[in-house]
């Protein structure tokens, strides 16, 4: 009986939150959140060639680490404390998971070494101008012709969609509905009748694209599973996604609380600190048991992806609706608690409010979360 | 990580499991409201702590050379799950066994080891907690009650309320006023004091629950031996703090239980009222059952601290905090989702059924061992590091 993490998951988690506080300092995000691509190429390939970050849960086999994903959801919460800007999300938690949970040897071995040592950032393209999560949101259709397939429709919201060089794309048999004829395609960013369009992105940390598919063209080699079948496999991508965000915005939401005592100690007003008043400290403890209680759940879920068992799909929503809201709320309070100077560009309160909600909304807000789980514990 | 108690805790666990499932008689905590009437209420309790204790079960955890088993945390913990999944009613001498008992491990003489422990053990010590008063809630340090010293005797005077158990007690662990001149948390010391004496009446409190769990105890001139003082005289504000601490922290491993069984009822009564279909109760639940999970995530990482030798710390307030007002609002929704049906109360008298009761009951819980206001002020101060409240200047009464 132990849950806490291991020594050496706490080195790593020392070691992460060093490279973090060096790297991406709040000047370093900030000048990456401003560029269009959303990527700092040199500390992409650092993160991958010096600390191993993108290999960790990509198995040995494949040019990977062949870490489990505790270690994955260390690194998330530390990338989270300092709002990273770095396709790491779309190219780990979305892609390397898609392709480890549904994707053949082949496919495997072509991509994953890559991902690990930081030449290829991946992304997965499943939302639609809907927004929708489910297997309804998916509206792009594929067409068999011969051995090949062809891919038409629109995808949106596709995270770094715009820098990405391998897009695997969700699309459904023409004529399917609901989850039957899902289908998964690994797609080349630069194949003939892609076009893509970066989409200007509230939170700038995280970048967004509209991805058109104008009739492109893949061989049959590119189907990431079985063909028309493949929701079950996004299902399982989403819950080891949901996880790994959870774990990030853990991250999030214990930084603001950190703010928020730190300024609370220091800024006097009335003649004593405002963190005396218990109007300000009653805040600060509710929004310590958030942030424990977020953590007791992405702790928890992370352990059940690295199990693989069947407590996966009920602890995953369930850490992503609560982290969600737990980073939200501490996101918002940091900023109240800051006063005016909290609602400045120049203050970074704003740059944790605007991942809070987007990584709320990311993978499906809190209330679709608590509905999955509803269905999945029977009611 | 991993989650697994061992071969050996859990052939502890099947050993009370067997031992449960012959001995625990009908009246189980969620249905002994319903099952006896006031008085055979009272019997069965006693009767079922001592057979607690004729089958080994007082103790478990207290080392061996206090009369205990001196067993290890977990098969304590182990126990007490077994015990919450059978629905065993809530244990009368908890006060003893778990809150006085282990302080007077921890401060305690020897001569006041050996005196009190085994007697706590053998069931002939049933102690109550007097604490509060009716001027010193919050502010518990602020207590009035006096004591001095006359010969080799304390003489107590004042008045406790809110005390558990104290029909049953004939012992209370008294806060009392030892030093009028000292600041108010210098001057009080931990006095042990017999029940059963002239100068102690306990009356009881009738809640808003219809029942009188609680009583006023009051003290004119009783009287306990001198050395019945525990850690000192005038430093009994720390040790009441180690009490505190135990009381505070003493459900962290179980609650999720005792939650857990309650959710999955008030989801059967959902379903048989036809509410599951309904979206916003579907999100309520779902809530409350991510809320208790979550119970039992945060269980798991406390008890991995205690395994590994850390004590209770302020830490506690934070569970405290969490399952109290998480109780709330799942009754809530249990209220809601039975709609007027939850009003009407069956047969005779203010006889509340077990979600009524704990409806009603459930109020005290943000409010008991310090209310979630007070929570928070540790919670801010004593783990986060805020500053506290400055004084206020001088007041008219002190």
């Amino acid at each position: 009986m132990n849950f806490a993490f291991s020594d050496e998951q706490e080195e790593l988690k020392k070691s992460a939150r060093r490279f973090c506080e060096e790297q991406y300092s709040s000047e370093t995000v900030r000048r990456i959140m401003e560029t269009e691509s959303g990527v700092d190429e040199e500390l992409w390939t650092r993160m991958a060639q010096e600390l191993g970050w993108q290999a960790m849960i990509i198995p040995e086999e494949y040019g990977g680490a062949g870490f489990g994903y505790i270690e994955l959801i260390v690194l998330m919460e530390e990338m989270g404390r300092a709002v990273v800007a770095a396709p790491f999300f779309s190219t780990v938690c979305l892609a390397a998971n898609t392709l480890l949970v549904a994707g053949s040897d082949e496919q495997k071995q072509e991509l994953l070494p890559g991902i690990a040592e930081g030449t290829r950032i991946a992304t997965l393209a499943l939302t639609e101008e809907s927004g929708r999560w489910d297997a309804d949101g998916v509206m792009a259709t594929y067409s068999k012709n011969g051995g090949d397939y062809t891919l038409n429709g629109k995808k949106m919201y596709v995270v770094d969609g715009h820098t990405a060089n391998t897009i695997i794309v969700a699309a459904r048999a023409e004529g399917s509905t609901g989850e039957d004829g899902v289908s998964l395609f690994v797609v080349d960013a630069e194949a003939s009748g892609l076009s893509r369009r970066p989409l200007q992105t509230m939170d700038q940390t995280r970048k967004q694209a509209e991805v058109t598919l104008d009739g492109v063209s893949v061989a049959g080699s590119a189907l990431v599973g079985e063909e028309g079948n493949a929701w079950l496999a996004v299902t399982k991508v989403m819950d080891l996604a949901s996880v790994a965000l959870a774990a990030e915005q853990v991250g999030g939401a214990q930084m603001c609380l950190d703010m928020s005592v730190d300024y609370a100690k220091v800024r006097v007003q009335f003649g004593r600190p405002i963190g005396s008043f218990q109007a300000i400290k009653h805040k600060c403890a509710d929004m310590l048991v958030e942030v424990e209680s977020a953590k007791s759940a992405a702790y928890y879920a992370g352990w059940a992806a690295r199990e693989d068992n069947e407590e996966l799909p009920i602890t995953a929503p369930l850490a992503k609706a609560y982290c969600s809201e737990a980073y939200f709320h501490c996101a918002a309070e940091n900023i109240q608690i800051h006063g005016g100077i909290g609602f400045t560009w120049e203050h970074d309160a704003h740059l944790y409010f605007k991942r809070a909600k987007s990584s709320e909304l990311m993978l499906g807000d809190p209330s679709y979360h608590r509905e999955l789980l509803a269905q999945r514990i029977g009611l | 990580m991993d989650f697994d108690y061992g071969p050996e805790v859990e052939a502890f666990r099947a050993e009370v499991r067997d031992w449960l499932e012959a001995n625990l008689p009908a009246g189980q905590e969620d249905s002994i409201r319903e099952t006896f009437a006031g008085d055979e209420r009272d019997t069965f309790m006693r009767d079922w702590e001592a057979k607690l204790r004729d089958a080994g079960y007082i103790g478990i955890a207290w080392p061996k050379e206090y009369g205990g088993r001196g067993l290890s945390t977990l098969e304590l913990l182990v126990f007490n799950e077994e015990m919450v999944k059978a629905r065993a009613p809530q244990r009368l001498n908890f006060f003893g066994e778990g809150l006085v008992g282990p302080t007077i491990m921890q401060w305690g003489t020897e001569d006041q080891k050996k005196e009190f422990l085994p007697k706590i053990l053998s069931g002939e010590h049933v102690w109550c907690q007097g604490f509060s008063e009716p001027n010193a809630g919050s502010d518990l340090a602020s207590l009035a009650t006096k004591a001095e010293l006359d010969g080799d005797e304390w003489v107590i005077t004042g008045q406790k309320v809110w005390t558990t158990v104290a029909q049953y007690a004939n012992w209370c662990f008294v806060l009392a006023r030892t030093d009028p001149e000292a600041k108010k948390h210098e001057g009080i010391s931990y006095l042990l004091v017999p029940m059963d004496q002239p100068g102690i009446e306990v009356r009881p409190l009738k809640q808003m629950t219809g029942d009188s769990e609680f009583n006023e105890v009051f003290f004119d001139e009783a009287r306990c031996p001198a050395e019945n003082v525990i850690g000192g005289v005038n430093n009994g504000w720390k040790v009441a703090m180690t009490t505190l601490g135990f009381e505070r922290g003493g459900s962290v491993t179980t609650s999720y239980l005792r939650f857990s069984r309650e959710l999955r009822r008030v989801i059967e009564i959902a379903q048989k009222f036809g509410k599951t279909k309904d979206p916003l109760v579907r999100q309520d639940l779902a809530s409350h059952f991510t809320e208790v999970e979550i119970m039992r995530y945060s269980g798991y990482r406390t008890l991995t601290s205690v395994l590994a030798g850390k004590p209770p710390g302020p830490e506690s307030s934070i569970s405290k905090l969490y399952w109290s007002e998480y109780h709330q609002r799942v009754l809530k929704t249990m209220m809601d989702i039975r709609g007027l049906d939850g009003e009407i109360i069956e047969g005779e008298g203010y006889e509340l059924d077990q979600f009524q009761y704990a409806y009603l009951f459930g109020r005290s819980e943000v409010i008991y061992a310090g209310t979630s206001q007070i929570q928070r002020n540790i919670i801010g101060e004593r783990v986060l590091g805020l500053p506290r409240e400055p004084k206020p200047e001088k007041s008219l009464s002190s």
